[in-house]
């Protein structure tokens, strides 16, 4: 309550503080202390408003009356608070990747809000969820976290890499852990360097490893990748350059032959002389690291200079239905990277359409996009949260549990088949377990193949290279001497 | 009444140059300053401080620094961003060049370097003029943007791409990285704009800003009369660039944290831009004025369905946000052309008079 009053009119804390422990108090203050203020908006309004012939009467009642509501409404902001586990989401439902950031935004809440319809929460204790908009803006996103943590958030969805890098530092002092699934940086798999910041179900790494073990598959072995030409499209910042590293010292290796083509985030939409490039190298394969309109431009002009759409693979990022349906029918056989199912038929997503679409509560508009790529990933989002919440509520009792408790739940996850079949996803992903050194899972992937209307799975399990690991531990260590990071103290289990 | 200058008579001419003339005006300015640093860190939570003044008082500096190349010297300039990501990247390398040296000094330090930069693409600017030398700043903008994100020296080779700001201690107080505290940040955040707008108030009343007036009003006319253009322009260049790169260092050291490229893209040049315009051209208080508008009104319209308990989803409130503010700033544009600093003005003049008016 103290909190609530506070961090939205910070200068008035001590009074209102003093004033938030008596109910009945409280509302004869509130009028009483409105009424000033309310007094001074008013003095205000006329005197700026003042002409020379003065204000009538008839307005200055109006105007008293409309500063009174302005400067009430104000100050009943502390009236405000509700009893449970907070659970902020940012979500970018606006801005240049808006299409993207709609449908998993959708999912996130959606299964949460289904377990507060069905459930009544976790454990008994109802989810508060809260959406703040980013716009996928760095700056946004940072006030985006000031504004709550003071109200004890469990944990932190940044759902933008640039986020992701502003609160890695902050989040041990803040004690609030943040979950950054299948994006941010990889190097924060190594939970002794990262305590608070968790990758599950895999790191960008560890997915480059596999989509390089697939192709080496598709080529009839690794050895056989030895001359081959594999071309790397990606969009030209923090996330789309973090793999090249991994791509690189794997050509040396494998001996294959890479090169690059980074599309400006300015040029997503105009790739013509990118893919006039590809057409020249002649690459065996492609592989795109794309986000938001990069990624349907690519495929469509893929399919503009006949590239075999067999030997083109994206990132789990461009693996929508939205990313291949503009091209439709030529995008036929475009291959994506995922980790998760994708549906209607599982009973969760059933209850999700029974407790929370049809009853108004979701902001989805047409009932058949549940159950997309994007919208699956928003719920995986989710699970992971309602589980780590879970696991928590195991140990220190089923009340509202606070970040260093959720930390620990995140950190024990143990997200088994047997369990995602009771909780309404059997099948939906490969098991997950986490450690105190893993914070990643190390997880498999497999490819899905678009269809011409919809993606179609056409591999089982890749797992990652094994020297991925030792990679993600120097770039760890690195971070750590670089930014003077102190050793982890929280103690394992 | 009580704002009136009646009988505050000069007798020397030192007082008669005084900074800010009229007492209340002096007064005003001193409790102001007061406040903010004695009763704003005690009272404002890391909320307040963090997510609101902050910021707003670093994009208060960079739009004093693009209001003194545009407002005062008049050249139009959309290379805002790159300059602040000259500041806050050289900045970087300083401190990690010299890992012991007070880090407020390398931050004022850093602005020498963005310094550097804005006089060599302030060269054009003796030959071209209004649109044109937009489009040549904008090459600065471009430059500097493609610059640090593909020469890994710059961002000392960092896996992410990304400057990560260490902890650093002054007076053994950390006031940058993860654990100095907002108070901390605040207050220097606070101390150097405050510096640096008395030396801009200062520098603008003097030889040389109204040497950048005369070549605004008239540039032929100011070369008639012994303005020399070039050293005028360069001179506007290399200070509004010294302004923009402290404020791109303070940006990353005391709010971000840690940055890519990307935040100082050319949105940023844009945004501090509209600024200026709104704050009023050629106006200090008014690069106050409009950071103020263009930090915190979006910040209000979001919070304001929280405040009053509305249920909206944020998604809608972004939407109207940006309505509003675009809707604002049209009509501030057509009903009061020289910004907000004006509006300020006729509200002195109205206060200088109340309460009988004429």
């Amino acid at each position: 309550m103290v909190n609530y009053a506070g961090k939205t009119s910070g200068m008035a804390i001590p009074l209102l503080s003093a004033l938030n422990g008596n109910p009945i108090l409280r509302r004869v203050s509130f009028f009483w202390l409105g009424l000033y203020p309310a007094l001074g908006v008013r003095a205000l309004i006329i005197f700026l408003f003042e002409s020379k012939k003065g204000v009538s009467m008839k307005n200055k009642y109006f105007l008293t009356l409309i500063a009174s509501v302005i400067t009430l409404l104000w100050l009943s902001q502390g009236i405000m608070a509700a009893k449970g586990i907070y659970v902020p989401l940012f979500t970018y439902k606006t801005g240049p990747f808006a299409g993207s950031g709609i449908p998993s935004g959708n999912g996130m809440a959606d299964y949460l809000t289904m377990l507060n319809e069905r459930d009544g929460g976790i454990g008994g204790v109802p989810l508060i969820i809260e959406e703040c908009e980013t716009g996928y803006n760095t700056k946004k996103g940072v006030e985006c976290y000031e504004k709550v943590k003071g109200k004890n958030p469990a944990i932190i969805n940044p759902w933008s890499t640039g986020i992701t890098l502003q609160l890695i530092p902050k989040t041990p002092v803040d004690k609030i852990p943040v979950l950054t699934m299948g994006y941010g940086l990889s190097a924060a798999a190594v939970g002794s360097v990262f305590p608070w910041v968790f990758n599950y179900p895999s790191t960008y790494w560890n997915q480059a490893s596999a989509i390089i073990k697939y192709i080496g598959y598709q080529e009839g072995g690794m050895s056989n990748l030895k001359g081959k030409k594999i071309g790397f499209i990606f969009l030209d910042g923090g996330y789309g350059k973090e793999p090249i590293p991994l791509f690189e010292e794997l050509s040396k290796e494998l001996g294959y032959e890479f090169f690059k083509i980074p599309v400006a985030f300015k040029e997503s939409q105009n790739q013509s002389s990118h893919w006039l490039k590809v057409r020249k190298e002649k690459p065996d394969y492609m592989i795109m690291w794309g986000w938001g309109v990069m990624n349907p431009t690519a495929i469509k002009e893929a399919t503009r200079i006949k590239f075999n759409m067999d030997k083109f693979v994206g990132v789990w990022w461009a693996g929508s239905e939205d990313d291949a349906r503009p091209a439709g029918k030529a995008a036929k056989g475009y291959k994506a990277a995922t980790f998760h199912g994708i549906g209607q038929d599982f009973p969760a997503i059933q209850d999700i359409l029974k407790y929370v679409v049809d009853r108004g509560k979701s902001q989805v508009k047409d009932r058949s996009r549940v159950g997309e790529t994007l919208y699956m990933r928003g719920v995986f989002n989710s699970v992971l949260i309602a589980e780590s919440i879970r696991k928590a509520q195991e140990k220190y009792g089923k009340r509202v549990i606070n970040g260093e408790e959720m930390r620990w739940g995140l950190e024990n996850i143990n997200l088994t088949s047997a369990r995602m079949a009771e909780i309404g996803l059997p099948g939906y992903t490969n098991p997950i377990k986490g450690t105190c050194d893993d914070h990643a899972n190390n997880g498999p992937i497999f490819i899905q193949q678009w269809n011409g209307t919809g993606w179609e799975r056409v591999s089982g399990w890749i797992h990652s290279m094994d020297r991925v690991r030792p990679m993600l531990e120097k770039a760890a260590a690195d971070y750590k001497t670089k930014n003077n990071i102190p050793n982890r103290t929280i103690p394992c289990s | 009444m009580f704002y009136r200058e009646a009988g505050q008579f000069k007798t020397t001419y030192i007082a008669d140059q005084e900074l800010f003339p009229v007492k209340q005006d002096r007064w005003g300015l001193l409790i102001i300053i007061g406040f903010s640093f004695v009763v704003i860190p005690v009272v404002a939570n890391d909320y307040w401080l963090q997510a609101i003044l902050i910021p707003f008082l670093i994009f208060s500096l960079a739009a004093l620094g693009l209001n003194l190349l545009t407002g005062y010297a008049g050249q139009l300039s959309l290379g805002t961003g790159g300059f602040m990501a000259v500041g806050a990247y050289s900045c970087y390398k300083l401190i990690t060049i010299f890992p012991n040296t007070n880090v407020i000094v390398l931050i004022l330090l850093s602005g020498f370097v963005a310094a550097g930069f804005g006089l060599i693409f302030g060269i054009p600017s003796l030959r071209i003029k209004g649109f044109y030398l937009a489009v040549a700043t904008l090459a600065a903008q471009f430059f500097f943007e493609w610059l640090f994100a593909r020469v890994g020296w710059f961002y000392n080779y960092n896996d992410s791409g990304a400057i990560e700001v260490p902890v650093r201690k002054v007076f053994d107080i950390a006031v940058t990285g993860p654990i100095a505290t907002t108070e901390a940040r605040y207050i220097v955040v606070l101390s150097i704009v405050t510096t640096l707008a008395l030396i801009a108030t200062n520098i603008v009343r003097g030889r040389i800003g109204r040497a950048w007036m005369a070549i605004r009003d008239m540039d032929i006319a100011a070369e008639l009369i012994g303005i020399r253009p070039l050293y005028t322009k360069l001179i506007a260049f290399g200070i509004s660039s010294y302004y923009a790169g402290v404020a791109g260092a303070l940006y990353v050291f005391t709010y971000l944290g840690a940055a890519e490229v990307e935040v100082f893209d050319i949105n940023i040049s844009f945004e501090i831009l509209f600024m200026v315009i709104i704050g009023g051209l050629g106006s200090i208080s008014g690069a106050f004025f409009g950071s103020a508008f263009i930090v915190l009104i979006p910040i209000l319209i979001t919070n304001l369905p929280l405040i009053l308990g509305i249920p909206i989803n944020a998604a809608t409130v972004e939407h109207f946000n940006f309505m509003i503010v675009g809707a604002l700033i049209v009509l501030f544009l057509i009903f009061e052309p020289h910004g907000l600093a004006k509006i300020w003005s006729i509200m002195r003049e109205k206060l200088r008079v109340w309460p009988f008016p004429y």
